[in-house]
């Protein structure tokens, strides 16, 4: 159920396929996931997930693994 | 078909900063007036509610947001009670802020930190937070306050000048930033209003001001609220980048 909901915001945040979608999918390794799509898919996780990151997490939020791990640590479960 | 009467700022949730006197509580009141769910800040939790309360009682609808805007921890845990009760947010007024003037051989670099943290840092960690809600929505206004002194400088005021020039270069960066997701950033540029503040000067002080603006006379704290309501409202939806000289044609 998460693991959907973050494929569905980096798809619509990103304008990606799903199947690009994977853990090793790191931020700026396509052009796709600049800084303005960055933001864009903080505030749609923040929404789906109704939780309100802190910046260094933000800021940190570097890969598809990533974000996972950073989720995790605000009570969502992969 | 007649003309018909519309509330500005009808269902529109806002957040004004430094909402319990002066300009913030003139912005606070008139927003409420014109159908805004105002969320008032101030770091006096009991000054905060009396606003509040005041303010429901009246008919309008408040809500506290308190906290110590210089302080970013302060600010994310007022961000995350503010979720809890509202799901969006429409409009956010930067409003809080000092003035503690100093000749700069006197200058502590406390009251720099002070100055700047109220003053400038404030208007980055609110927008910070602000923006990622508006732009759930894909709209958003944010109002900024600076001053004649940020715009024109003063003698004894280098760094409440500077902390209100920095708001003028956030407002316009932020503008730009923010306008692919539809988020209006404006700057407010006040003159000499009358507030519990310019009442406290000398009268020789008062007089020598007031004779300095074309319109002679001092500006009200419901001037500037009315032109923030402007700057909220949609009314202004292709206004972004700007900044307004509230001032009756002050010269400094």
């Amino acid at each position: 159920m998460s693991q959907d909901i973050l494929v569905q915001c980096f798809v619509e945040a990103l304008g990606v396929q799903a199947p690009v979608v994977v853990d090793s999918l790191k931020y700026n390794s396509i052009a796709q996931w600049d800084s303005v799509a960055h933001m864009t898919l903080i505030a749609m996780l923040e929404e789906k997930f109704d939780l309100m990151l802190d910046t260094d997490d933000i800021i940190d939020m570097s890969s598809v693994a990533k974000a996972k791990e950073i989720l995790s640590k605000y009570g969502v479960h992969f | 078909m007649g003309f018909i009467s519309k509330m500005l700022l009808k269902d529109k949730v806002c957040i004004i900063t430094g909402a319990t006197r002066g300009i913030g509580l003139a912005m606070t009141r008139f927003f409420a007036e014109q159908g805004a769910w105002v969320f008032v800040n101030g770091r006096d939790e009991s000054q905060v509610q009396a606003v509040v309360t005041q303010i429901n009682s009246d008919g309008g609808k408040a809500d506290a947001f308190v906290c110590d805007v210089a302080d970013p921890e302060s600010v994310k845990n007022a961000f995350k009670l503010f979720l809890s009760k509202s799901k969006k947010l429409d409009v956010l007024i930067n409003n809080a802020g000092i003035l503690d003037d100093a000749l700069i051989g006197m200058v502590s670099p406390a009251q720099i930190e002070r100055t700047f943290g109220v003053n400038t840092y404030s208007v980055i960690y609110m927008s910070q937070y602000a923006s990622r809600i508006m732009s759930r929505n894909k709209s958003g206004s944010i109002v900024n306050m600076t001053s004649i002194i940020g715009t024109n400088g003063n003698c004894g005021q280098a760094v409440y000048g500077g902390s209100k020039a920095a708001v003028i270069g956030i407002t316009k960066s932020l503008a730009k930033e923010l306008a692919s997701t539809n988020i209006r950033v404006n700057a407010i540029a006040p003159g000499f209003i009358d507030t519990d503040m310019a009442r406290s000067i000398p009268d020789s002080v008062f007089e020598t001001r007031v004779s300095s603006i074309a319109m002679k006379r001092i500006g009200q704290p419901g001037e500037i609220a009315s032109v923030a309501a402007f700057l909220s409202s949609d009314l202004a939806a292709y206004v972004t980048g700007q900044v307004i000289g509230v001032d009756g044609g002050m010269l400094i």
